[in-house]
């Protein structure tokens, strides 16, 4: 079964809650795009720029609009994954209001998960349903965990799912460009900007448009807002820790 | 009178062969030595000059030379150019001497590290443990080794751990046998590998390297059993076409894979001890069950890997006009061939289709194959029929098709193939089959009952 384009055929993945327990999109015959090309809402969509556009849209005008950082960009694994945190706040820095909760691992966050602090690929839907977000971003998470958040995600929650994959793409995100190396990130960053502008939607004065989740406020003395460019790596707050993801809490789960 | 020398059972010992050299335990030493070399001469030297290429160059372009090998023979020198870090032996008995040719690779430098595990279950669970680790892996079993090794090896896809295992069939229920019978590979089906079943020798070369390469890739990530029915095809000899010993494939990326590799040394290292699901709640089983709807999508996503380096799930020859199709896979492909030319002699037109894949299985291309043929006949190595439930799972509802399961043999069996071509006759003339129960024939009309009879069974 070939996937169609999105001027063919309605949209199949799209935001849910699907229901208890959905097909998967694969089940559902969606493949995944072919280099250049994107998945927008299920079907195969040529040129991957109407995809940003539409990833930009949806995170410029939703609530409690989210970037969830995974493992490959938080951690600084080498000057490549770096690179990349670097364009991931390039992108935030575009989304007025926009959330940042990391997903530093993969392990479940017993007994109890504080879904102000992060997202867990064992209960997505916890850290969805608790700050009550209806667009989002995933990059830098391992594929197979992405998966499994992205099909829970669509299942129990109305949240619209991006993945900025920087392999072959994700079927159970709503909206997908594959191949996002830094340079694709910072291209994102770019039509966001474009979007933003042409929508008439303008960043606060100061820098400070990335807003603090309570937890992060907390060890953020009672900010509520922050540049996401002073956390670029190599300044001296980079890391999961700026986000909530406390030196203490990372020793104890260690 | 001088003493006579007798063996272990009293029998005098009449040879004049130079005494046998036996191991610890009396058994026989039969392998042949690693032959003597100049001490200056690097053993690996061959193995060190190997080049890597790409797949590409490797299974379409690279020039093939024709050799007379077994089957196993043919494993061994997929490995020899599959670049292969890590392989585990366990010699069930009878098995088939792949394991062996292994460690000889490694004697070579071919493979990089080897050795020889408890039983199946360790050597199964090693091979998890060698692929989470992110080095690319391989090992084979047979039988009853194959049933022993089946818990570890139904882990390999939830655990998302490429590599290679390949299965030489044999029959699995007492009493035991060394002759093919590929009920085996139902017990296979299910897991949430790849599947692929090599018909002959060139297949076996030809399914390894292509299977390391799709079990690699990011959106797969999913281990790949290379089916074959044993002695058949591991111990005779076929003609094998191959490239020079000279080239490899790329090493694994592992760090490329879709889950993070167990890696200590390289921070975070935490990452490598990622619990899986262990609480019992509602999310608990929530993530189960999309783990696993995750590791079968992960199959789905092979099938455009298989039609890049296999040429396809299934290949279809002389289907035009054809009065009858006949669809096998293994050695019953082989048979099959043969009964079609002996079909084709007596002026019956039959078409054949080879399953190269049982998972992911061409469902869509046999549908659209089977959309106007009149008589299936399904011929296995086994008493099940696994493979005629998934034919007709396949094309229920988009063809007419009579689908005779059978003819069938099992327990070691060869199948003849005036069997197949009795039943092609018996299908398009309505004459009764002796050797296919009524029961297996499934009519060519939608009557859900005799579906449902049939599905029941075959």
């Amino acid at each position: 079964m070939g996937a169609k384009t999105s001027q063919e055929q309605e949209r199949i993945i799209v935001p849910g809650p699907a229901g208890f327990h959905p097909p998967s999109a694969a089940q559902l015959g969606v493949m995944l795009p072919d280099p250049g090309e994107g998945l927008f809402y299920g079907l195969l969509e040529k040129n991957e720029e109407k995809v940003m556009e539409e990833v930009a849209r949806k995170m410029l005008t939703s609530p409690n609009a989210t970037i969830f950082p995974g493992p490959m960009v938080l951690w600084n694994w080498n000057d490549h994954a770096a690179d990349k945190a670097r364009a991931v706040l390039e992108i935030a820095a575009q989304l007025p209001e926009v959330l940042i909760i990391p997903m530093p691992d993969y392990r479940p966050k017993y007994p109890k998960i504080d879904p102000e602090e992060v997202i867990n690929p064992n209960h997505p839907n916890l850290t969805i349903w608790g700050n009550k977000i209806e667009a989002c971003i995933f990059i830098g998470v391992h594929c197979h965990y992405a998966n499994l958040t992205l099909k829970m995600i669509r299942a129990g929650t109305n949240c619209c799912t991006t993945a900025l994959c920087a392999e072959q793409g994700h079927e159970d995100a709503m909206l997908t460009v594959r191949d996002c190396d830094a340079a694709k990130l910072r291209r994102v960053a770019q039509v966001i900007k474009r979007v933003r502008e042409q929508m008439g939607i303008k960043l606060p004065a100061n820098g400070e448009n990335v807003r603090f989740t309570g937890t992060q406020s907390k060890v953020h003395e009672n900010k509520t807002h922050t540049n996401p460019l002073t956390f670029m790596p190599g300044g001296s707050a980079a890391g999961a820790a700026a986000f909530g993801h406390t030196t203490e809490q990372m020793k104890r789960e260690a | 009178m001088s003493e006579t020398k007798t063996n272990p059972q009293g029998d005098p010992v009449t040879s004049m062969e130079p005494e046998q050299k036996t191991n610890p335990q009396g058994d026989p030493i039969t392998s042949v030595a690693v032959p003597k070399a100049d001490a200056k001469q690097d053993p690996h030297e061959a193995a060190k000059k190997q080049r890597v290429v790409t797949p590409e160059y490797m299974f379409f372009e690279a020039p093939r030379t024709k050799e007379f090998i077994t089957g196993s023979e043919s494993a061994k020198e997929a490995v020899r150019r599959s670049n292969v870090d890590l392989s585990i032996a366990y010699p069930i008995t009878p098995q088939s001497e792949t394991m062996q040719l292994i460690g000889v690779l490694y004697g070579e430098g071919y493979v990089k590290e080897y050795y020889r595990g408890e039983e199946e279950y360790g050597v199964m669970s090693a091979i998890a443990g060698g692929s989470r680790a992110g080095v690319r892996c391989f090992t084979a079993t047979a039988g009853p080794g194959t049933l022993r090794g089946l818990e570890p090896i139904a882990s390999w896809p939830g655990h998302r751990l490429p590599a290679v295992a390949m299965f030489t069939c044999r029959v699995v229920n007492a009493p035991l046998a060394i002759q093919p019978d590929n009920i085996e590979v139902s017990y296979l089906l299910n897991c949430g590998m790849i599947v692929f079943h090599a018909e002959n020798q060139q297949d076996m070369f030809d399914f390894i390297m292509a299977g390391f390469m799709i079990s690699e890739m990011n959106d797969v990530t999913l281990p790949i059993g290379v089916c074959c029915d044993g002695f058949f095809v591991t111990h005779a000899r076929g003609y094998v076409r191959m490239p020079e010993k000279g080239i490899k494939l790329p090493p694994r990326q592992a760090w490329r894979g879709a889950v993070p590799v167990l890696d200590a040394e390289n921070p975070p290292a935490r990452l490598s001890r990622d619990a899986p699901v262990q609480k019992s709640n509602f999310m608990a089983y929530n993530i189960h069950a999309v783990w696993q709807q995750e590791v079968w999508a992960a199959v789905e996503r092979s099938r455009k890997y298989i039609d890049r380096y296999m040429g396809g799930m299934c290949t279809a020859e002389n289907m035009e006009n054809a009065d009858a199709v006949i669809i096998a896979s293994g050695s019953a492909a082989a048979q099959s061939r043969e009964a079609a030319r002996l079909c084709k002699d007596k002026g019956i037109k039959v078409g054949l289709i080879k399953i190269r894949s049982l998972r992911p299985f061409p469902t869509q291309a046999l549908r659209e194959l089977c959309k106007d043929t009149k008589v299936i006949v399904i011929p296995e190595f086994n008493y099940v029929g696994w493979l005629a439930k998934e034919v007709a799972t396949a094309i229920y509802g988009h063809s007419k098709a009579k689908i005779i399961a059978g003819p069938h043999v099992y327990g070691g069996q060869s199948m003849p193939v005036e069997l197949i071509l009795d039943e092609v006759e018996s299908g398009l003339t309505g004459k009764k089959s002796t050797n296919v129960p009524l029961s297996a024939i499934m009519g060519g009309v939608d009557d859900p009952a005799a579906m449902a009879h049939f599905m029941r069974s075959i």
